[in-house]
């Protein structure tokens, strides 16, 4: 074996077959998980990266000569708009999950156990159910001679039937009733550690209820706020189902464009320079995160 | 009679349908250290928090410097709490927790400053300003929650259970911490706790709780010496206690008849054939080899406990009951599985009267 000539030359020989004899039983360990995540995350992930510095051929398909195209075209104006839009409409949908979803999560975590539960399986039950029977039936309540619209009119509210279907509204409510559990379960988690002794001591110390809130209950639930804002931006962002079927193809965000790229459009690389630009958002704000994180460990010590 | 901080009147309190506080009267006078004590569940921590706000009171009413407190919200009330988890904001350091309650009355800058600089040199946390509460060690985190309490300047600090987390080297240590602050600051201070022990060494006066009532109410000397009922007999300090009824009454010597045998006992106010409870301490109790006049109360030597400061010894009475027996040396006369006859001078031991409970 060539490793016991290695071994009686000093320096970085050495150094080398020590690394090989330590990174080895890490590299099996890690083995099996770094495997899958290399097939399934990360080779996907460079192949989307790669065609988006493609150029597409003139039946849709994808043709392997360099092209920054793609990219050139995301920065016309109708793309920018979209992308503006879809921005807007994920930090609305964030924003609305924070504010329905903080008190609902501080309500369910101040009720004894076997109660919470209850309510959070309430929360949960919508979620398990098929979202694109949950779109649809939002589409039935709402449609023109739907319940909303009948009981609009039933109780003399409208003369003629609103129009709810296939605007921006209803799926920002799709979207928000779509995303509300990825904000109240991290919420809850948190709040449900929060002491109630904490609040006891705030109060005692003479501060009103506002007070504690804004100084103790607010910063001490910070992490699930930004967990809720991550786990539920992210999708938001991404996401065209809700659009798709609660905007009729009429409500065009970044998600819909990627899908139709890839899809009836056929235009591979714009898709895919359209999945690095969300995928450098999201990194962003990860990054971002973690450097949150980081600094609250460093406070502690 | 000092002039009273806080005063309870018939205050009731119950969960659901648990009287946990019942019809409690309690005058709590300025600059004193009174202790709560009681066993788990007899409704002391109620009480105090009761006082701080944290429950409403189901009946009766509580004054603290004459003015009626129970609609006020604890953050309007005049008392600070001392948890009995500390409960410090785990994301503010020492200095911004001790700064807490001025922060929040909007006290300037500098004035806090200096205010909290004395209140850390008080309890000897100088130099920690800038730790978080998870880097502290236990006692350091009592301190902070006794500065962060004490630094508002309250009329009563109520503390409970301060030191239940602590060991026993530093819990003791703490104690005469705690009372030399009390005595400097002359604040009154409202002491939960369940070690008998505990309440002993610290406070002026005792309040002894049990099943919501307080039991008895008086200086730690007159608990110790003269319990007024069984429960408060048992529950503070070593006791030999017997059931039994007055047969012959004597003066104030009482010969009372108990399945142990005959004993004596001095007191007022009974009457033969009346049911009634002696308690006796362990280090009152004597034994000879040879009966006593007026005792009837043979045993045998069961075994001896070695203290380092006293020497236990167990006797086995005739109805199988164990007297204990403390003594600052074994003597060599009597070993284990010897007759003795134990007695006691009849003014060393409590007649205590029956009650219903």
């Amino acid at each position: 074996m060539s490793g016991k000539t290695k071994a009686k030359r000093p320096g970085p020989g050495m150094r080398r077959r020590n690394l090989r004899r330590n990174t080895l039983p890490a590299l099996a360990q890690a083995g099996p998980v770094s495997v899958w995540m290399i097939v399934f995350v990360t080779l996907p992930t460079l192949f989307i990266i790669y065609i988006s510095f493609m150029s597409r051929g003139v039946f849709g398909d994808v043709v392997y000569e360099f092209s920054l195209e793609s990219y050139q075209t995301l920065l016309d104006a109708t793309y920018f708009k979209v992308i503006l839009k879809s921005l807007r409409v994920a930090v609305f949908t964030t924003m609305a999950c924070l504010v329905i979803g903080y008190p609902f999560a501080y309500y369910i975590a101040r009720k004894p156990r076997e109660q919470a539960s209850r309510l959070i399986m309430l929360i949960m039950i919508p979620f398990w159910t098929n979202s694109l029977m949950r779109l649809n039936s939002w589409l039935l309540l709402f449609q023109t001679s739907g319940p909303v619209n009948n009981f609009l009119q039933w109780a003399g509210l409208t003369d003629s039937p609103i129009t709810f279907i296939y605007t921006d509204g209803l799926v920002a409510l799709g979207m928000v009733t779509n995303m509300l559990p990825f904000a109240v379960l991290p919420l809850y988690s948190t709040i449900e550690k929060l002491e109630k002794s904490l609040l006891e001591a705030s109060s005692d110390l003479g501060a009103s209820p506002a007070k504690t809130f804004m100084r103790i209950t607010l910063p001490l639930t910070f992490p699930g706020i930004f967990s809720a804002i991550i786990l539920t931006f992210i999708p938001a962002l991404g996401i065209y189902t809700v659009s798709d079927i609660l905007g009729g193809g009429k409500v065009l965000y970044i998600g819909n464009i990627i899908k139709n790229q890839f899809g009836q459009i056929r235009n591979w690389p714009l898709g895919a320079a359209l999945s690095v630009l969300l995928l450098a958002i999201t990194a962003l704000l990860i990054f971002i995160y973690t450097r949150f994180a980081k600094l609250e460990d460093m406070e502690v010590v | 009679m000092a002039e009273a901080i806080v005063t309870l009147t018939d205050v009731e309190k119950s969960f659901g349908s648990n009287l946990v506080v019942q019809k409690m009267n309690l005058d709590i006078e300025a600059g004193e250290f009174l202790t709560l004590l009681g066993p788990s569940g007899c409704g002391k921590t109620t009480t105090l928090r009761m006082i701080a706000g944290f429950e409403d009171t189901s009946a009766g009413s509580i004054k603290v410097q004459g003015e009626p407190v129970e609609d006020k919200e604890p953050y309007q009330r005049d008392v600070n709490t001392v948890f009995q988890n500390y409960s410090l904001f785990p994301h503010m350091n020492v200095y911004d927790n001790v700064a807490y309650g001025l922060t929040i009355k909007k006290v300037p800058k500098d004035e806090i400053k200096t205010r909290v600089g004395k209140m850390l040199e008080l309890v000897q946390l100088t130099g920690y300003e800038k730790r978080k509460p998870d880097a502290l060690s236990g006692g350091q985190k009592q301190r902070v929650a006794i500065a962060r309490a004490l630094i508002n300047n309250p009329k009563v600090l109520l503390l409970d259970e301060p030191l239940g987390a602590l060991d026993l080297k530093l819990r003791k240590q703490m104690q005469l911490e705690l009372k030399r602050l009390q005595k400097r600051l002359g604040i009154t201070f409202v002491y939960v706790t369940h070690d008998q022990e505990e309440a002993l060494t610290m406070s002026d006066r005792i309040a002894v709780m049990n099943g919501g009532v307080i039991d008895q109410l008086g200086s730690p000397k007159e608990i110790y010496d003269h319990p007024k009922t069984r429960f408060v007999a048992s529950f503070i300090g070593e006791s030999n206690i017997f059931d039994g009824t007055v047969q012959a009454v004597d003066g104030t010597l009482l010969t009372v008849e108990t399945p142990a045998g005959l004993m004596q006992t001095r007191g007022e106010g009974f009457a033969v054939g009346e049911a009634m409870h002696i308690s006796i301490r362990p280090e009152h109790l004597l034994a000879e080899k040879q009966p006593v006049p007026g005792f009837d109360l043979a045993g045998r030597v069961k075994d001896f406990t070695y203290l380092g400061t006293a020497v236990k010894t167990a006797i086995d009475l005739k109805d199988g009951t164990e007297a204990k027996f403390s003594r600052i040396e074994q003597d060599a006369e009597c070993a284990e599985g010897d007759t003795v006859y134990v007695h006691w001078k009849p003014e060393k031991s409590v007649a205590i009267k029956k009650t219903a409970g």
